[in-house]
C-alpha cells in the first residue's frame, strides 16, 4: 500500500492531467455538437498554442500572461478561419472525407510548427515552474495546480456563456436543430466558426498551461487522442460527460502506470474499451429521440 | 390590388435528379391567410423550403415585398421578416420553453416589446406559461406545435409560414391550433401562408387556397369556392358523390394529371 502522501500526489497529478485532457475534450465536443465533425487536428491546436505562447513570450522578453492571452487568441483566430474558409465548404460530404481532412490538417499543423519553430524540444518559462509544499513530504508542482484552477475558471466561464447569454443559447440551439436555428434568423454559419474559435482557444490554453509538464515540441498534440478517449468514456455528445470521462482517465492513469508499469500509457484506452463494452453510449449520454 | 407580400414566380426545385417543384407560381397578399393543399409528396414542404432558402431553386424567382430573395441563406431571409414554422415542430429539444421562445426573437433588440410579445404568446397558449421552465423535448406533440408557432410569432414576422401545423394532433387540438391561427391573423394582422393536408380545417380559416399535386399547382381560388368544389370534396374531404355520374368521374379522373 502506498503512503498517503504518495496517493495524494498521484491523485493531484492525475487530476491535473485529467483537467488538461478535459480542456482539449471540451473543444472536441463543442465542435462535434455544432457540426458533427470530429476534429482529429484538435490536439494540434494545443500544440500550436504552446508554440504561439512561447513565440510571443520570447518576442516580449519573457512576460508570460500577455503572451498567454495573445497566443490563445491567435489560435482562436486560426480555428475560426479553418472553419470559415475550409471546413464550411466540405460539410455535407461523406464523413470519411471529413475525417481524412482533419487528420491531414493535423499533419500540416505539425509540419508547419516544425518548419517555423524547429523540431527540437523547447522550454516555455511560466510563472508556475516551482512547487508548492502542502504538508510535510508532500510537494506538488504549481504548474499542475495552475491547470486545475484554470480548468475550473474556464469551465465556469463557458457554462455561464452557454446557459445565460443570448449568443451562447443560440449556439446551443444551432447545435440541437440547425435548420430551425436558420429559420429563426440565427447566423448559424458564423456561430459554428465561433465554436471552432472557442474550441481552439481552450486547447491552446491547455497547451500553454501544460508546457511546464510536457515541454514544447511538435508531438505534444498527440495528447489530443487521449482527450478523445476521455470524451468517448464520458459520452461524446455531452460536455459534463466529456469532462468527467477525462478526469476519470486522468486520475486512473498515474495509478495504473504505478501498479502496472508494463502497460504504461495505455490505461486510458483500456478504460475506454471497458466503458464501451459496458455502456457504449458513454457514462453520461445526451441523446434525444425525435418526436413525430 | 397592391403588390403581393410574397410572390413565387415559376419556381422549379430539384432533389438531386428529381424535379420536386415544377414551375409553381403563387401570391400571398398583406393580411391574408392563404392555404396550399396537397397530399403527401405533392411538394408542399419543398415549396416552403425553397421560399425560405433551405433549398435552392434552379429556376424562377421568390419576391418578398417586391425584392428578389431566392437562393439566399435561410437566416438572411428570416431576418427580412419571414418566419418559417417547419413541419414536425423542430423545437430545440434541450432548451426550455422560455429559451425556445427567446430564440424566436434572436434578431430583436427591443427587450420590452419582446417581453410583451412573450406575454401575448402565453395568452394564446396558457399551457406554455405553466411549462416555461420545462425542456421542450419533453413536451407533447401539441404543446411542441404551440411552442413552434409561438417561437415563429416572436420573430415579429411580416409573413408566417406554417407547415402542416395539424400533423399528428388530435381533432380537438387541431381545432384549437386553427382557432389560434385565425386569431393571430385577425388580432395581430399577421399574414399567413398555411400548408396543409387537412383541407377542411385549412380552407375554413383561409381566404384563398392553392391545390398542389406532383410538384405543380392544379387549382386555385377563394377558399369557400374550393370547399364547394367537387374535386376537393372527393379527394380531400372524402365525400363521394352518389350515382352514375359520380362513379364515371371517379374512373375518369383519379388525379388531376
Amino acid at each position: 500500500m502506498l503512503p498517503v502522501n504518495d496517493i495524494i500526489h498521484l491523485a493531484v497529478t492525475g487530476l491535473a492531467q485529467g483537467c488538461a485532457y478535459g480542456l482539449i475534450a471540451l473543444g472536441f465536443v463543442l465542435i462535434y455538437k455544432a457540426t458533427e465533425v470530429v476534429n482529429f487536428a484538435h490536439g494540434e491546436f494545443m500544440m500550436l498554442g504552446a508554440f504561439a505562447v512561447l513565440a510571443y513570450s520570447e518576442a516580449m522578453g519573457g512576460s508570460f500572461w500577455p503572451a498567454f492571452v495573445l497566443g490563445c487568441l491567435s489560435i482562436g483566430v486560426v480555428g475560426y478561419l479553418l472553419d470559415a474558409q475550409i471546413m464550411r465548404r466540405i460539410i455535407g460530404q461523406s464523413s470519411a472525407s471529413i475525417f481524412i481532412l482533419t487528420v491531414a490538417f493535423g499533419f500540416i499543423f505539425r509540419s508547419a510548427a516544425g518548419m517555423i519553430w524547429g523540431w527540437k524540444t523547447l522550454t516555455l518559462s511560466t510563472p508556475f515552474g516551482g512547487t508548492v509544499t502542502i504538508a510535510e513530504g508532500l510537494t506538488i508542482s504549481s504548474g499542475r495546480i495552475a491547470i486545475i484552477v484554470a480548468t475550473i475558471i474556464l469551465c465556469s466561464v463557458l457554462y455561464l456563456f452557454f446557459s445565460k447569454t443570448r449568443y451562447g443559447i443560440a449556439m446551443q440551439a444551432a447545435s440541437q436543430n440547425q435548420l430551425a436555428a436558420y429559420y429563426m434568423g440565427i447566423p448559424v454559419k458564423r456561430l459554428v466558426s465561433v465554436t471552432w474559435a472557442i474550441g481552439a482557444t481552450i486547447a491552446a490554453a491547455a497547451g500553454a498551461l501544460l508546457a511546464p509538464v510536457t515541454q514544447v515540441d511538435t508531438t505534444i498534440g498527440f495528447l489530443g487522442i487521449k482527450a478523445l478517449a476521455g470524451a468517448i468514456v464520458g459520452g461524446f455528445g455531452s460536455i459534463p460527460g466529456a469532462l468527467l470521462g477525462c478526469l476519470l482517465i486522468g486520475i486512473i492513469e498515474p495509478f495504473a502506470d504505478y501498479y502496472f508499469p508494463a502497460i504504461k500509457g495505455v490505461s486510458a484506452y483500456v478504460v475506454m474499451l471497458l466503458v464501451l463494452f459496458v455502456r457504449p453510449e458513454g457514462l453520461i449520454s445526451q441523446t434525444f429521440q425525435k418526436k413525430v | 390590388m397592391n403588390a403581393p407580400l410574397l410572390e413565387l414566380r415559376n419556381i422549379e426545385t430539384f432533389y438531386g435528379p428529381i424535379m420536386a417543384i415544377r414551375g409553381v407560381s403563387l401570391r400571398v397578399h398583406q393580411g391574408e391567410i392563404v392555404t396550399v393543399l396537397g397530399a403527401n409528396g405533392a411538394g408542399k414542404t419543398t415549396l416552403l423550403k425553397t421560399a425560405t432558402g433551405a433549398l435552392d431553386s434552379s429556376k424562377g424567382q421568390v419576391l418578398f415585398d417586391g425584392n428578389e430573395i431566392q437562393n439566399r441563406d435561410p437566416d438572411w431571409i428570416a431576418r427580412q421578416g419571414i418566419a418559417h414554422v417547419p413541419e414536425g415542430r423542430e423545437v430545440f429539444p434541450l432548451l426550455s420553453v422560455a429559451e425556445n421562445l427567446a430564440m424566436g426573437a434572436y434578431n430583436r433588440r427591443d427587450k420590452q416589446a419582446i417581453a410583451a410579445d412573450i406575454e401575448t404568446v402565453y395568452g394564446y397558449f396558457p399551457v406554455l406559461r405553466e411549462l416555461r421552465n420545462q425542456m421542450a423535448g419533453y413536451l407533447s406533440g401539441g404543446q411542441q406545435q404551440m411552442l413552434a408557432i409561438g417561437r415563429g410569432y416572436l420573430a415579429k414576422p411580416r409573413l408566417l409560414l406554417l407547415d402542416e401545423p395539424s400533423l399528428g394532433l388530435s381533432p380537438t387540438l387541431v381545432e384549437e391550433i386553427f382557432d389560434i391561427i385565425t386569431r393571430l391573423n385577425r388580432e395581430q394582422g399577421l399574414t399567413i401562408l398555411l400548408v396543409e393536408q387537412n383541407a377542411n380545417a385549412a380552407l375554413r380559416v383561409s381566404q384563398r387556397g392553392y391545390v398542389m399535386e406532383v410538384g405543380g399547382i392544379v387549382m386555385d381560388g377563394a377558399s369557400d369556392m374550393l370547399l364547394q368544389s367537387d374535386d376537393i370534396k372527393e379527394f380531400y374531404l372524402g365525400k363521394k358523390e352518389q350515382g352514375i355520374r359520380g362513379r364515371r368521374r371517379w374512373k375518369k379522373r383519379k388525379t388531376w394529371r
